[in-house]
This record gives structure tokens, C-alpha cells and sequence, in this order.
């Protein structure tokens, strides 16, 4: 719907199409427009048909990883005399997205659908939806919507009618990025502190309270209602062409300096120039795109000859050098310094290191140290260098990805606008703020 | 994920620690887990396979009733969930919105994150530090009105600048708006 604005003719909503729809909100109001349809199917059906109908559908996870959906339950073994459960990763917290956020607020019961068809298919009769704890309204609406299909035994002891347990709960977060990698969430709900695992064992085998879990993230979950309603086929074909590893269709937030910030959904394989220039308006008056981070913030740093050739969807942003990420889309205008934005995104990292890992406690607080030197024209030609082995030494040598997600900006920063670096080296300030002042 | 002031960047548990020390021990704690709050908490724990995951709902009751979350209600929320003080602190430490002391009536949150930070989020940053009067971050107001802290991505980026105020989640917050919306809170 492109919400907060008018839906563009060339979106596709099918999980934003009741944004900003307040009779949506309700049981009332979803059952109208369809909701629990896919649900009461789904428990007419077989677990592995469900996941059958997944996999087919091509569903990957829209947490970042991009994971096949299908395969992820697949994993789970119904009647192996072991509690299951199913986790909705509602943490939401990588810099530049924003669309878990609307789906819980307009369409709760979309997510809670999804969290029962999910848990039902993968044998478990509990679902916890973890949602940071700065998503007030999202939380609240949640609750709400979880009361009311309690109380009407959509969900419950007696699910549908069907006598099958399906239980959906939410779980309030407490401030911690990191409890959006998905052990360190299972750690948190658990009461513990959030730090990642070790894996294996994986979340199939031993998630959340030692017992075989699935995490999927809350876009995941909600396209699941409409991939039963409508067959994998029919999503299927939401896909380029020529890469059909990629179907459906993808919200994608985008912020920063563009001219209409907002979600906006569009079908896998859509190319990103129309996107950012027709869809989302292009730069704000006066101003010119310098780059673009289209995954969140952990991806590498587009310029602008990237993404204008770039054609969204998984296989698609890695062909230009990024990746698709959580589709959290930040966009900055050639009126902003590069070496400011990335040194404030390596104190994003180093605020949320768990520090647990030697690596990235250390690796991410001393590229902050550096970038920030330079940016205030105190650093030196070295330190770029040394920027790049410290990235190096955070990169695939730590638990989780929160140490290689802060030496990913720094280094395609460091490869693409290294001349915005030497001008704050050897003009010992920034050019952008002198140019400010004058 | 708030921050504080002397963020430092080697722990995630690098907390504010404006006046905490005197209110560490000894101040009288009345105790949360009574009467309606005693059976929120027991309807909690048939949600979870163990009393320990009730430990982060229970520490946001301690929180919405008191402020904040003090030793002694770290003492207690162990207490009832049969964990020790020290494993509880433990947890407490690791979340930024835990509130380990006092912090001003109005708490507020301002989102400095890349894509605010390229919005012009800390201009908001410092409109709400001068017209609140705290000056500096994290250092609540002389009148105990207000805390003023930047926070770490509030995941409404398309809505820069968005600003926590309590629970109060505002969005597209400018250096001109922060005026009025401070004259509403009293």
C-alpha cells in the first residue's frame, strides 16, 4: 500500500493491503476479509501437507537469511513424543526496517493465523510471538488480537472446534538488538541474557527450552494464510522469469533521504531503479541519490550505479554486490557525509555487541573509536588500513553475525567512497560539515 | 536500547549510571506481586514450561508499578520465581530498557540511528535537551520532569524522527514540534 501513502499501480498488496485499515484491526473485521479461512483448511490437512504446499510455494524467510521455508519445517518431526514450539521473531531492530512493525499493527490477526497454521504444521502446540519492547502499539494490538481469537477458541485449548491445542502468546523484549538472532532470542524468552548460541545443535533439534523449535520471522509467517488460500502456484508465479528461487511478493521499508518514506510491496525480481525513482518518489528536491543500503544495515553499501542496475529479490542483490536482507531499505543523498553515517553505524554495533566474543566486544567498540577519529579529522591514512584487518579479524570467526554486520559497511565504504575518507584525512575535517558552516 | 552518555561500546550492559549508588540498598520496598499483580503473574506461568521465562514479563510489572527496577525488586521477582538476586541482575543488566534507577517522570527516547541520523534526528536530540532544561544526556531535569537519552533504532525508520516518550511512541518528530509536545506533558 506503500503505507503511509497511496498503494502505487504497480505494487502488489497482498500482505499490505488492509494497512491503515482500522476495521481490519478486529476478528470481526479479518474474518470479513478472509480471515482464519486458511487456518480451518490447514486443519483439515495432513502437517506434511502443509509443509508440502510451503515448499512448493518457494517461501524463503524474510528475516535476512533468506532460508527455503518449507525445508526449515520440514525439519520437525511431529509425534517424536517431544514439546514443540513455534517462534515468531517479532524483534524487529535492524536499522532501516520497519515493516513487521505495520503488519502487526493493521493486521495482528494475519500474524496470529500464520503463527497457528506454522505451529500446527510443525507439530507444536505453543507459539510465542517476541516483540521487542519498544513496539508499544504493536504489542498492545497483538495482545488484543491474541484475547479475542482466545476468547472466540479460534485459538486455545480447542482450536476451531478441532479439539487440537494450538496456543499463541506474546513475549515482550526488553531492548537488546541482538535478541533478534534467533538463539539469543530463544535465550531471552527463556529468561536468560540474550546472547547468541553456538550451533549446532540448531533450533530443530534443541531451540527454545532445550525442545525442537522453528523461528521464522513475522512477513514469513504471514504469507502462509495466503500461499493455502490461494496454492503455491499463484505465488510461484510472483517471480522473475528467469529466477524462479525467488517468488512471492516482498515488502520493503524504505527510509532516509528519499521523497516518500514507507513500506511498499512489490513482487520478487522488480527492478530497483523504477522502484526508488517511480515508487518512492526519488531524492527530496535539490538533492541527487549518492547510496543506497538496501537489506538493512548489515548489507554491504550500494552506490548508485549498483542499485540502479539491481533487480530485487535474493539472487538479485547479490548479483550487484549486496544482499536482500530483512529488505530494510536506507537511502543517502549526496548532501550527507559517508565517513559520518558509517562510523554512526559501527556505534550502532558496538552498542549492541553482546560481548560475548572477543572479536566483535573489541573489534566492534575499536572501528567505532577510528571511524569517529576520522570523521572528527583526526585520523590518519593508516587507520584505513587498519580499519580493513580489524574487519577482517570480526569477520566469520564469532557466534552470530553482529561482528561481521559492523565490518560490512565499514569496508564497502572504505572500497567505494574512499575519497570522502582521504578528504577528511588530509583536510584534517569533514568537508561536508565545513561546507555546512560556510 | 538506550544509550547512555559514555557509551564506550565494550558492553552491552554499559548503563547509565546517574545516581544509581544511593538507591542500590536499603531503601523500603513495598512489595509488586500482591492482590492483582500476584495473579497476573501466576496466569503467566502456565504460558511457559519453566518459571524462569517469566523472569523479563516479570521485571517489566516491577517496572510499570515502580519506575524503575531496584535491587530490592530484583530481590523479590527472584524470590517468586525461585531464581537467585545475582542471576536476576545478571538478566536485568543486559536489557537497556530495564530502568536501573531513578529516572525522570517523563522518559524520553530519541531515535539517532543512521536513517534519523541522516533525517536530521540530532537536531531533535538537542531541541529536547534545551527545552526540557536536562543539558546534558542522560542527567534527569532539576524538577524531575524529564530524562533525555538517545536510543538506538526504534524500527520506524520511514517516520524519522520517532521519539519514546514513556510508552508514548510519536512519530516524524521535528526540532519545531518538540515545543508543543513537551507543553502537553505535565
Amino acid at each position: 500500500m506503500g503505507y503511509p501513502h497511496a498503494p502505487h499501480p504497480r505494487e502488489t498488496t497482498v500482505l499490505s493491503k488492509y494497512f491503515g485499515d482500522r476495521d481490519a484491526i478486529g476478528l470481526d473485521g479479518w474474518r470479513k476479509r478472509g480471515g482464519y479461512v486458511a487456518f480451518e483448511k490447514a486443519l483439515g490437512m495432513t502437517p506434511a501437507e502443509i509443509v508440502g504446499v510451503v515448499k512448493d510455494s518457494g517461501l524463503r524467510g524474510r528475516g535476512g537469511a533468506g532460508f527455503p521455508t518449507g525445508l526449515k519445517w520440514s525439519f520437525m518431526k511431529p509425534g517424536d513424543g517431544k514439546p514443540h514450539y513455534l517462534c515468531c521473531n517479532a524483534d524487529e531492530s535492524e536499522p532501516g526496517t520497519f515493516k513487521d512493525r505495520e503488519i502487526m499493527r493493521w493486521t495482528p490477526h494475519a500474524l496470529i493465523e500464520g503463527c497457528a497454521i506454522g505451529a500446527y504444521a510443525i507439530g507444536a502446540e505453543t507459539a510465542y510471538i517476541y516483540i521487542r519492547g519498544e513496539f508499544t502499539e504493536p504489542l498492545e494490538r497483538m495482545e488484543a488480537a491474541v484475547r479475542e481469537a482466545r476468547a472466540a477458541g479460534v485459538i486455545g485449548p480447542n482450536a476451531m472446534g478441532t479439539g487440537k491445542r494450538v496456543d499463541v502468546w506474546v513475549h515482550k523484549g526488553a531492548g537488546a538488538y541482538i535478541c533478534g538472532e534467533e538463539t539469543a532470542l530463544m535465550n531471552s524468552l527463556e529468561g536468560r541474557r540474550g546472547n547468541p548460541r553456538i550451533k549446532p545443535p540448531f533450533p530443530a533439534v534443541a531451540g527454545v527450552f532445550g525442545q525442537p523449535t522453528t523461528i521464522n520471522n513475522v512477513e514469513t509467517l504471514a504469507a502462509v494464510p495466503h500461499i493455502l488460500n490461494n496454492g503455491a502456484e499463484w505465488y510461484k508465479k510472483m517471480a522473475r522469469a528467469d529466477n524462479p528461487k525467488s517468488t512471492g511478493t516482498k515488502l520493503w521499508s524504505v527510509c532516509g533521504n528519499i521523497a516518500r518514506p514507507g513500506n511498499y510491496e512489490v513482487e520478487m525480481g522488480f527492478p530497483f531503479k523504477d522502484f526508488l525513482y517511480d515508487l518512492c518518489g526519488g531524492p527530496p528536491p535539490g538533492r541527487k541519490f549518492k547510496a543506497v543500503i538496501p537489506g538493512g544495515s548489515s548489507v554491504p553499501i550500494m552506490n548508485m550505479e549498483e542499485a540502479e542496475a539491481a533487480l530485487m529479490d535474493y539472487e538479485g542483490m547479490v548479483a550487484k554486490g549486496s544482499m536482500l536482507g530483512s529488505a530494510g531499505c536506507i537511502v543517502i543523498d549526496d548532501a550527507q557525509c559517508m565517513v559520518k553515517q558509517i562510523a554512526r553505524l559501527a556505534r550502532f554495533y558496538a552498542h549492541e555487541s553482546c560481548a560475548q566474543c572477543t572479536q566483535c566486544r573489541e573489534g566492534t567498540a575499536w572501528a567505532t573509536k577510528i571511524m569517529e577519529r576520522i570523521e572528527a579529522g583526526e585520523g590518519t591514512m593508516a587507520d584505513l588500513d587498519t580499519l580493513l584487518e580489524i574487519g577482517d579479524n570480526m569477520t566469520g570467526k564469532t557466534i552470530c553475525v553482529l561482528s561481521d554486520s559492523c565490518a560490512v559497511p565499514i569496508a564497502s565504504g572504505i572500497q567505494k567512497w574512499r575519497d570522502e575518507f582521504e578528504a577528511h584525512i588530509k583536510g584534517k575535517r569533514c568537508p561536508f560539515r565545513a561546507a555546512a558552516a560556510a | 536500547m538506550a544509550m547512555s552518555k559514555e557509551m564506550g561500546g565494550t558492553h552491552a550492559e554499559s548503563h547509565d549510571t546517574h545516581g544509581g549508588a544511593e538507591h542500590a540498598h536499603g531503601e523500603p520496598h513495598e512489595p509488586v506481586f500482591v492482590g492483582e499483580r500476584r495473579k497476573q503473574l501466576d496466569e503467566l506461568l502456565t504460558r511457559y514450561p519453566t518459571k524462569m521465562a517469566v523472569l523479563l514479563p516479570a521485571l517489566w510489572m516491577v517496572q510499570e508499578d515502580r519506575g524503575w527496577v531496584s535491587e530490592a525488586g530484583m530481590a523479590e521477582v527472584a524470590e517468586v520465581l525461585s531464581l537467585t538476586p545475582a542471576y536476576v541482575k545478571g538478566v536485568v543488566t543486559f536489557y537497556t530498557m530495564y530502568h536501573q534507577h531513578p529516572v525522570g517522570k517523563h522518559f524520553i527516547q530519541v531515535c539517532t540511528t543512521s536513517p534519523c541520523n541522516v533525517c536530521g534526528a540530532e537536531d531533535v536530540v538537542h531541541a529536547f535537551l534545551e527545552h526540557t532544561k536536562c543539558g546534558e544526556l542522560g542527567v534527569t531535569s532539576e524538577d524531575g520532569k524529564f530524562t533525555v537519552i538517545e536510543v538506538e533504532c526504534l524500527g520506524a525508520c520511514g517516520f524519522a524522527t520517532p521519539v519514546m516518550i514513556n510508552s508514548d511512541f510519536i512519530e516524524s518528530v521535528t526540532p519545531e514540534k518538540v515545543p508543543d509536545l513537551l507543553s502537553k506533558l505535565t
